[in-house]
């Protein structure tokens, strides 16, 4: 495994192992083994139902593993009490596919949220910190009063992403942040994170299908096949792997224009 | 965690301005007392500062935010290098946030009640409740048309769907009418017995439980229970295909969601409720019955004398009003799913919207048609 070369020191926010996952008769993942470094943006990929939002779940403790271990933050997940479990998940910020805001809630209650019922703030603190959030990702301040139903996909991502970044968590999950986004909308997404993880120093695990995604902000690629982690490392070494799957999916046609995207965007930039 | 220090900040006057000393941890966990640390000084634009962060632990946005209020967007900006502990990560968080706090903000304060919103109120509500007619008239009209459209050309009846409706809707539905009405007609007897008895009248119970089942109860108890029960399943299988998309996808392809979707369902309910009506009769007249028998010793064949010298005519009159209920239900039902819109939570509310409506207007119905019926003497 290429696991053993990447393991130089470095602090382990997220360490899974030998984790199993099933549905009835189907197993998801058999014996899974996967790190999350400090500071770094994690892209994991692979084909449809290859379990990435399955694993991403499993994470961040909405769903009990049959067999194996997640370490988050220091901590045996699965090993916790349920309210403690609970505690730690706080710790991080989670992006889910549709954004998931509270439809109820304006955008800016939907960021208030965490701050008022964790971080102990009265409202009108929380109110003037989510206005700061509300800036960070780059929302103009009259989508803060909008509800969600009001919001373009573009923006729910945004929106989402404010959420999810409300309580500075170091580690982000997010879960296809650029689908059903326009391809430039999808770029100003992989710039806005880039730019806000070297702000804050988050680390990202990043559920995705877009190779521009990849190209533009992952630091490593975990591919998921055959149950298990196929290969990780950065994205030379992982589209150099010598596996059909990996050979299709990064010097596919989409593939190379992603490539010669990147490329172009490295010499101008 | 391990213990963190609050985060606090000393100012001190020196020979060239002021020099702001920062220790602790500056996060959002000390967020209340950073503010209350922060609040305390004041700083005005002009007064050279010399800021030393040498002492400060961990800083997240949160502190960052109230640092950057502290200093001012312009200062933070011109922030020197040589300031002590800014490492260069520490730099970009406080430019971003200075940056986020350069956004403008808008006021999230609710509107005050101000006089004549009471007014204003009621009179959206009129024109909506009128709309809301005006919707249901063409709604209904539609339905109609369809209907005579299709009734001359027997190869566009959907006869499945209309009999998979009718078991679903009625069929399935036997139970639960058959057990409540059983209950109400018990109940109406216990209440006929104890008011009559002081009269001697006891026998008259038998009168007032099939009379009461045939001309009101039976119908609308059934109409009632279907209202709630399949009203609102029409209003959520129509809400959620047209959340789906479905309904754009079936007028593309040239199908009629009226003909399709709509017509089966108002069918279906108008066969099954009269037959669930008759159900209804049947079952509280025999909750009369067994009530009688054991508390009023009527034997059974002396109840079922006194019933069957019963007008059959107040049966039809229950029973005529069994089709109007069927239809009013249905196309509300259908309607409210039409009405909702692409979102989950609006298909739960037109959900109960459909069965509060529905069961409104079959109730008004009733009241308007016993008010005819008396006035006509059937």
């Amino acid at each position: 495994m290429s696991q053993a070369s990447d393991n130089t020191g470095r602090e382990a926010l997220v360490q899974v192992r030998g984790l199993v996952n099933r549905f009835g008769e189907q197993v998801v993942h058999d014996g899974l083994d996967l790190d999350l470094y400090r500071g770094e943006i994690l892209g994991v990929v692979g084909g449809s139902g290859t379990g990435k939002s399955v694993l991403l779940r499993s994470l961040v403790g909405l769903l009990q593993p049959a067999a194996g271990t997640v370490h988050f933050l220091g901590e045996d997940l699965y090993a916790l009490y349920e309210m403690d479990r609970a505690r730690l998940i706080c710790r991080s910020g989670v992006l889910f596919q549709k954004g998931a805001l509270f439809s109820s809630l304006t955008v800016l209650e939907n960021i208030g949220v965490p701050l008022v019922e964790h971080a102990g703030l009265s409202r009108s603190q929380a109110e003037s910190l989510a206005w700061v959030k509300l800036a960070l990702v780059g929302l103009a301040p009259e989508a803060g009063l909008r509800y969600p139903a009001e919001l373009s996909g573009g923006m729910v991502k945004r929106a989402a992403l404010a959420r999810a970044l409300a309580l500075d968590p170091p580690l982000l999950f997010l879960d296809e942040p650029s689908s059903g986004l326009d391809p430039i909308g999808a770029a100003a997404f992989d710039r806005l994170l880039l730019t806000l993880r070297d702000a804050f120093g988050f680390s990202v695990f990043l559920v995705t299908h877009d190779l521009d995604t990849l190209h533009a902000v992952c630091d490593r690629v975990a591919v998921l096949a055959d149950k298990r982690v196929r290969v990780t490392g950065t994205l030379e070494e992982v589209a150099a792997t010598p596996d059909s799957w990996v050979q299709d999916y990064f010097h596919g046609p989409r593939g190379r224009t992603a490539q010669q995207a990147t490329q172009t965007t490295d010499e101008v930039s | 965690m391990t213990a963190s220090a609050p985060g606090q900040v000393r100012q001190e006057a020196g020979p060239e301005g002021v020099a702001l000393l920062l220790t602790g941890d500056w996060t959002l966990l000390h967020y209340t007392a950073l503010s209350r640390s922060v609040g305390k000084l004041t700083l005005d634009n002009a007064t050279p500062v010399r800021l030393d962060l040498q002492g400060v632990g961990e800083m997240d946005s949160a502190g960052a935010t109230l640092l950057v209020r502290l200093l001012g967007t312009e200062r933070t900006q011109a922030l020197p290098e040589s300031v002590p502990g800014l490492t260069p990560e520490r730099r970009e968080l406080l430019l971003t946030v200075c940056n986020a706090l350069l956004h403008p903000v808008l006021d999230t304060r609710q509107n005050r009640y101000v006089f004549g919103d009471v007014t204003a109120r009621i009179g959206r509500a009129s024109l909506i409740i009128g709309r809301d007619l005006v919707t249901l008239l063409d709604f209904m009209g539609r339905t109609l048309l369809t209907f005579l459209r299709v009734l001359p050309r027997p190869r566009r009846w959907r006869l499945t769907p209309l009999v998979s409706h009718i078991e679903q809707i009625g069929f399935n539905a036997v139970p639960i009418v058959a057990l409540l009405t059983f209950l109400v007609g018990a109940v109406v007897a216990l209440l006929g017995a104890t008011v009559l008895v002081d009269l001697g009248l006891t026998i008259y119970t038998v009168d007032l439980v099939t009379y009461s089942f045939m001309r009101e109860f039976g119908v609308l108890l059934t109409a009632i229970m279907l209202a709630g029960r399949t009203a609102s399943a029409f209003t959520a299988q129509i809400g959620s295909m047209k959340a789906n998309e479905e309904l754009d996808a079936l007028r593309v392809q040239g199908l009629d969601p009226i003909e399709l979707l709509v017509l089966p369902r108002i069918l279906a309910l108008m066969v099954s409720l009269p037959l669930l009506t008759f159900i209804a009769v049947l079952s509280g007249v025999a909750g009369g019955g067994l009530v009688s028998h054991l508390s009023l010793d009527i034997s059974v064949s002396r109840y079922l004398e006194i019933v069957n010298a019963v007008p059959l005519q107040h049966f039809w009159v229950g029973l005529s009003k069994a089709p109007l209920f069927a239809f009013i239900i249905g196309l509300i039902g259908c309607l409210e799913g039409f009405k909702s819109g692409a979102s989950a939570e609006s298909v739960g509310l037109h959900t109960t919207s459909s069965v509060v409506q529905s069961i409104f207007i079959v109730i008004l119905l009733d009241a308007v048609a016993a008010l005819y019926f008396m006035e006509a003497g059937w």
